[in-house]
């Protein structure tokens, strides 16, 4: 219940926070500390230095840009949920919000510090890969950009360098004729993903798929994108017996997760069932 | 280091010397003295801690009390106005929506902030809007049923 | 006619002070100078502890004592034990365990410092040389020869071995058509409280008559205090324990545990005050479990469905070690295996078994609902087996209610009862006969609905005291103070139940008062009568009950004074709207308030009477109360995922008479969610290495408001001749009716499969797997 000591720091810029970040070494970004001060009640997190970003305004927006919708890292779960330019433009993370957590934590609680954490049940993963999302991380020396499937490395491990601040999500704004939809079994207890699968797929008049991601949480150490499912949709009409015959290679290739709340197998089972709905919702959504 | 911060807590400003490392929950029981708030876990599952921070819901054993610098603050104590009860906390005692107690406080703030969002939620809406709230004594029926008063109550 | 306030909803007084954040439980009282402590925990689940080091914890500023088992060796007694049976093994345990920690949680040090933080902060200093030791956490496989032994000396892991029977049993099997077996497991469950343990306590040493208080969240303080006096060798009078807010306890607070006696003892040694409030890991850790049993079910039936004989073996997992009631617990499953149904001829052996876990003890129910449910299962299994309605079968076997009172094999004599009644209500509410249809048109298509039944029947209000290990009794003091206004005083220490408002319905109506005019205290040791508590469904039947005969006392005496004043008989006065006047002649009246006045100023007393309006009650009964009644719950299963959703939970209670229909209905709730709770999602899971892998609400799943339907209640009323308010105590029976009504239903969901038993919880993992495993073998099968 008690975290251990630290020294805490409030920069009001980014650059303040990138060069408190290369100056401190064991140091950890605050953004909501809805992943990290859990850890640090526990002790299982016990960082020298916190450095808290929640001040810094500029990590905090919702805005259309160059065909691209533009997220700042520190918009909570809860401005996602209630965006209306997303509900508009990309309906897929607008559905996702509110299966994180509770209301309480997804007032608190950022985008980019869930992706950040890498948490292997973690929803935004799912819905980030399926929107095709681009990660933009910045350190003292200068920014990067990451496709979101290169940014999810290994459980609770992302492609982000001690010395850098996840900034911006981009998400290009999906085409006409897009669907999309979020399937999820709750971890009864946390609330976490057992599965979560995030779908979106845009079909051409003929109803042949033109695009197609679907991501998968909860199953794998870290989120992925299900190729398998992806390559049997593309380019072929769609219908309810192929989405489902798809849907089988959910689980394809992954080493499933496993432990007292589900198996290997049934996790995996889930990934296949929750593919099936999730298609069929988006497709249905056309 | 200790650190200053500035709160308006149910209206009142106040100033205090903090560790870091203060959890907003102890700063309000221990240091403000609002016993109010409860602790009932230690994961940011039970919700019984829960406050409205800059009018939003939260979890107040999951913020450090740093955090809420220049943040003002709600906390149960400061739900009813000139002595007369806030509809929630009207709901809760007229539909018997608490038996020990203990989860009520953080419930309440829960309902608050569920009507602050939707004026008119269905049976199923409140439900997932107390996912943060847990409660042993009830089996929620009857807060669903104090929320649904207060819904009523405060569209009339 | 002044309103009649029993049987009303009426609004608690309690809530005020909860809903506004004024109310104080143990935390939220603030002490100056309060030292805190913090407990290190063992991290295993069975070791031989080598060394303890705190010499760094003691280094830390701050931190003024750390104390391990050599510090209290010789000084502190070993926690008692009450709930005990012939013939057991008795381990001794401490506040604090040196040389051996046989789970994981339990307490090997304490420190004491002046912040919370520190005392945190301190336990990261202390380092612990642990052997560790194999581990046992099976019961079936401590059993086995070759186990690990959590005591070399016993040479078994068996605690202790208790029977009860009546009837003929091996002639009721040899009559039998055949023999219905079943291997049910009763998983272990934490309580829950959302408010954990907490304990203050201020020594305020006087030289040579120093006096303890003890704040700690408990549902027994005057049993605390009896005990906190006897191991710290004070004075009972000098001990003052209080239960103030209690935020909840569902049995977990029906004992009492070495922390209750080790912070009393800090606070004497230090010459501080100093306050404990566990953490939700300790809690899970280490306030008691509940369940954990194993039955093996033989029922001895006849074709036509009628049980003739039911032998049980119990193995009842323990933990490592007895808390105040533990042994005790699975006697009421053996008490109570008989049911609402008679069974002539039953024996169940109990075999009480060490592990490397957390004690259990008293959890809600406490030992009823593992009877319920290893009855209703099998009443379910007999249906199944012979192809009859669950209807069917607990209509042939239920007790008629011309039988009452009636006598059961295991030497219990019910009350009061009409099984019958609440079953077909409850039959009626559900639309039975129409779901039954519903249920087979809809397996044609291939969905899976459905219908669990479950009739139960509990023994509570305990108890006479010669059959409860605390006492059975219960006080009550009714104080009419000189201006009219009443204080009542409760033994019935509550902590949820809401006995401010029910009780003062009782006096209320009595002396023709509001409630406003009522007060309820409780809880403090040093305000009133010793008492025993709340547990087993009790206050209202047994300190309710109290309050009653004291009240009558009261009455009695009231009416001597205002006979005297209105110079009438005292036969015939009536008490109504405040006022005492004969009943055919209202005009001629006293108030209650110039009654009081008069008692109190004494200035003319009646003929042989004293001053004063107050009058004690301690009411004994003379049997336990047997509430009953049927739940059903109706569920649709995904055969895809296995995923349950309810369509349906109806219950039909008999409390007997209701002083309150709201906290009824409250306690009906609460009972049912956590019933369901352990039918769905509730256990706690120890790996094979004694590691508790359920530690938090992050893997311990108490059912949240989405996961619960909607409940429809229903009551039928049968009073019972036990008590003259005629209430029998529901505090239980939601938690007793419910768990095997859910898993019925998910089981009959799966009938036509084949499908005969899945052991709780029934996570949908398992149903998908056992539907898995028999669909395609069988293929779908309509059943007639």
């Amino acid at each position: 219940m008690i975290p251990a000591a630290f020294e805490y720091l409030v920069p009001t810029t980014l650059d303040e926070a990138l060069s408190a970040l290369s100056t401190h070494t064991d140091a950890k970004i605050l953004a909501g500390g809805h992943s990290l001060i859990p850890a640090m009640k526990l002790r299982l997190a016990s960082p020298k230095y916190l450095i808290d970003i929640s001040r810094i305004s500029d990590l905090n927006y919702v805005r259309e840009s160059g065909g691209q919708i533009l997220i700042g890292a520190g918009t909570t779960h809860y401005q996602i949920e209630s965006s209306t330019l997303l509900k508009e433009k990309c309906p897929l993370l607008t559905e996702t919000a509110p299966y994180i957590g509770d209301v309480q934590v997804r007032n608190r609680g950022t985008l980019g510090g869930s992706l950040a954490h890498a948490d292997p049940a973690a929803d935004w993963p799912a819905a980030i890969l399926a929107v095709g999302a681009e990660i933009n991380v910045r350190s003292s020396r200068g920014e990067r950009t990451l496709k979101a499937e290169d940014f999810f490395v290994d459980m609770m491990t992302t492609a982000l360098q001690p010395n850098e601040i996840l900034t911006e999500i981009r998400i290009p704004i999906p085409p006409q004729r897009t669907g999309s939809a979020y399937e999820k079994v709750k971890q009864p207890a946390s609330g976490f993903a057992l599965v979560g699968v995030a779908v979106q797929i845009t079909l051409d008049t003929n109803r042949t798929c033109q695009r197609v991601q679907v991501g998968i949480t909860g199953l794998a150490p870290k989120p992925f994108r299900a190729i398998g499912v992806e390559n049997m949709l593309k380019g072929k009409v769609i219908n309810d017996q192929l989405l489902a015959q798809a849907a089988e290679k959910a689980a394809d290739g992954v080493d499933p997760l496993s432990d007292i709340h589900a198996s290997a197998e049934y996790r995996s089972h889930l990934a296949r069932v929750h593919t099936k709905r999730a298609l069929q919702r988006a497709v249905s959504r056309i | 280091m200790k650190q200053v911060i500035q709160v308006t807590i149910n209206g009142k400003p106040r100033q205090d010397e903090v560790e870091p490392r203060l959890l907003l929950v102890h700063y309000l029981r221990d240091v403000v003295g609002l016993t109010g708030t409860h602790i009932g876990c230690e994961t940011s599952i039970c919700g019984a801690c829960t406050v409205l921070l800059n009018g939003a819901a939260v979890k107040s054993c999951t913020i450090l009390a740093v955090q809420a610098n220049k943040g003002e603050i709600v906390t149960i104590e400061g739900l009813a106005t000139n002595g007369k009860l806030h509809p929630v906390q009207e709901g809760f005692w007229e539909r018997h929506g608490l038996q020990c107690g203990f989860c009520t406080p953080g419930m309440i703030m829960a309902g608050v902030q569920i009507l602050q969002r939707n004026p008119n939620p269905t049976e199923e809406q409140i439900r997932e809007g107390l996912e943060g709230n847990l409660c042993r004594c009830t089996g929620y029926q009857h807060i669903v049923e104090a929320i649904q008063y207060a819904a009523q109550k405060m569209r009339t | 006619m002044a309103t009649k306030l029993i049987g009303e909803r009426i609004k608690r007084k309690e809530d005020p002070r909860l809903i506004t954040g004024t109310a104080s439980y143990v935390d939220d009282i603030k002490l100056p100078n309060v030292h805190h402590v913090a407990f290190l925990r063992s991290i295993y689940g069975h070791a031989k502890i080598n060394k303890i080091d705190v010499s760094e914890a003691r280094k830390l500023p701050g931190v003024v004592a750390v104390l391990t088992h050599d510090d209290i060796k010789g000084v502190l007694k070993p926690m008692p034990c009450v709930g005990g049976v012939p013939d057991m093994h008795t381990p001794e345990h401490y506040p604090l365990s040196g040389g051996k920690v046989r789970f994981v949680g339990e307490a090997i040090a304490a420190v004491v410092a002046n912040d919370r933080y520190v005392a945190r902060d301190a336990l990261d200093l202390i380092n612990v040389d642990y052997e560790p030791l194999p581990v046992v956490v099976d019961m079936e496989k401590a059993l086995e020869k070759g186990a690990p032994l959590l005591y070399e000396e016993y040479g078994e892991n068996r605690g202790f071995t208790w029977k009860i029977s009546g009837g003929d049993i091996d002639k009721a099997f040899q009559e039998a058509d055949r023999v219905v077996k079943l291997r049910l497991v009763n998983q272990r469950v934490a309580p829950i409280p959302l408010e954990t343990r907490a304990v203050l306590a201020q020594y305020q040493d006087r030289g040579v008559e120093g006096e303890l208080t003890v704040w700690t969240s408990t549902q027994i303080p005057h049993g605390i205090r009896t005990s906190i006096a006897g191991m710290l060798n004070l004075p009972e009078h000098r001990v003052r324990v209080i239960a103030p807010e209690v935020g909840g306890g569902f049995g977990c607070k029906v004992d009492f545990y070495g922390e209750e006696v080790l912070i009393p003892y800090l606070a004497m040694k230090l010459k501080v005050p100093v306050k404990w409030v566990e953490g939700r890991r300790e809690n899970i850790q280490a306030t008691d479990h509940g369940r954990d049993q194993i039955n093996y079910i033989e029922a001895a039936v006849k074709n036509d469905g009628t049980v003739v004989g039911l032998r049980v073996k119990v193995l009842a997992d323990m933990g490592a070690y007895y808390q105040l009631l533990s042994p005790v617990i699975p006697t009421l499953t053996g008490l109570m295996m008989c049911g609402p149904y008679k069974i002539s001829n039953v024996s169940m052996e109990v075999l009480g078994v060490f592990t490397n876990k957390m004690a259990t003890d008293a959890y809600r129910g406490a030992g009823r609902p593992e009877a319920t449910y290893l009855l209703e299962r099998t009443m379910d299994a007999i249906a199944a087996e012979l192809n009859l309605d669950p209807v069917e079968v607990r209509m042939k076997n239920f007790i008629q209610p011309n039988e009452f009172p009636y006598k059961t094999a295991t030497g219990l004599v019910y009350d009061s009862g009409n099984y019958q009644a609440a079953l077909q209500k409850a039959l009626d509410h559900v639309g039975y006969t129409k779901l039954r249809e519903e249920q087979k048109k809809l397996r044609e298509q291939g969905q899976y609905v459905g219908i669990g039944i479950s009739s139960y029947v509990e023994i509570c209000a305990f108890g006479p005291s010669a059959a409860t290990a605390t006492g059975g009794w219960e006080s009550a003091t009714v104080r009419i103070e000189p201006t009219g206004k009443v204080t009542v005083l409760t033994g019935s220490s509550p902590h949820g139940q809401g006995q401010e408002t029910t009780f003062a319905q009782i006096v209320a109506d009595g002396l023709g008062l509001t409630m406003e005019d009522i007060t309820v205290q409780h809880g403090d040791t040093a305000v009133v009568q010793y008492g025993i508590g709340t547990f087993g469904s009790r206050a209202t039947a047994v300190g309710g009950t109290a309050v009653y005969l004291a009240l009558q006392k009261v009455k009695e005496k009231a009416t001597k004074f205002a006979a005297h004043m209105l110079k009438v008989d005292s036969k015939g006065l009536v008490f109504r709207d405040g006022k005492i006047f004969p009943e055919n002649n209202p005009e001629k009246s006293v108030t209650l308030t110039e009654v009081a006045l008069a008692a109190y100023l004494a200035k003319d007393l009646p003929p042989d009477t004293e001053p004063g309006l107050v009058a004690t009650a301690f009411y004994e009964p003379k049997n336990f109360t047997f509430p009953f009644g049927t739940h059903i719950a109706v569920v649709d299963i995904d055969p895809e995922t296995g995923q349950i959703k309810f369509r349906r939970y109806v219950a039909v209670d008999d409390c007997g008479n209701i002083i309150n229909m709201l906290t009824v209905h409250g306690q009906v709730h609460g009972g049912i969610a956590q019933g369901l709770g352990q039918a769905l999602y509730e256990e706690v899971v120890y790996d094979e290495n004694g590691q508790l892998l359920t530690g938090s609400f992050m893997d311990y799943c108490i059912p949240k408001a989405h996961h619960l339907p909607k409940f429809e209640l229903d009551y039928t009323v049968t009073p019972t001749n036990v008590n003259p308010l005629g209430v029998k105590g529901v505090g239980e029976a939601g938690t007793i009716g419910s768990t095997p009504a859910v898993v019925n239903a998910v089981i009959d969901a799966l009938a036509h499969l084949g499908v005969r038993n899945i052991d709780m919880p029934l996570k949908p993992e398992k149903i998908w797997k056992t539907i898995k495993e028999h669909a395609p073998k069988k293929g779908p099968i309509i059943v007639a």
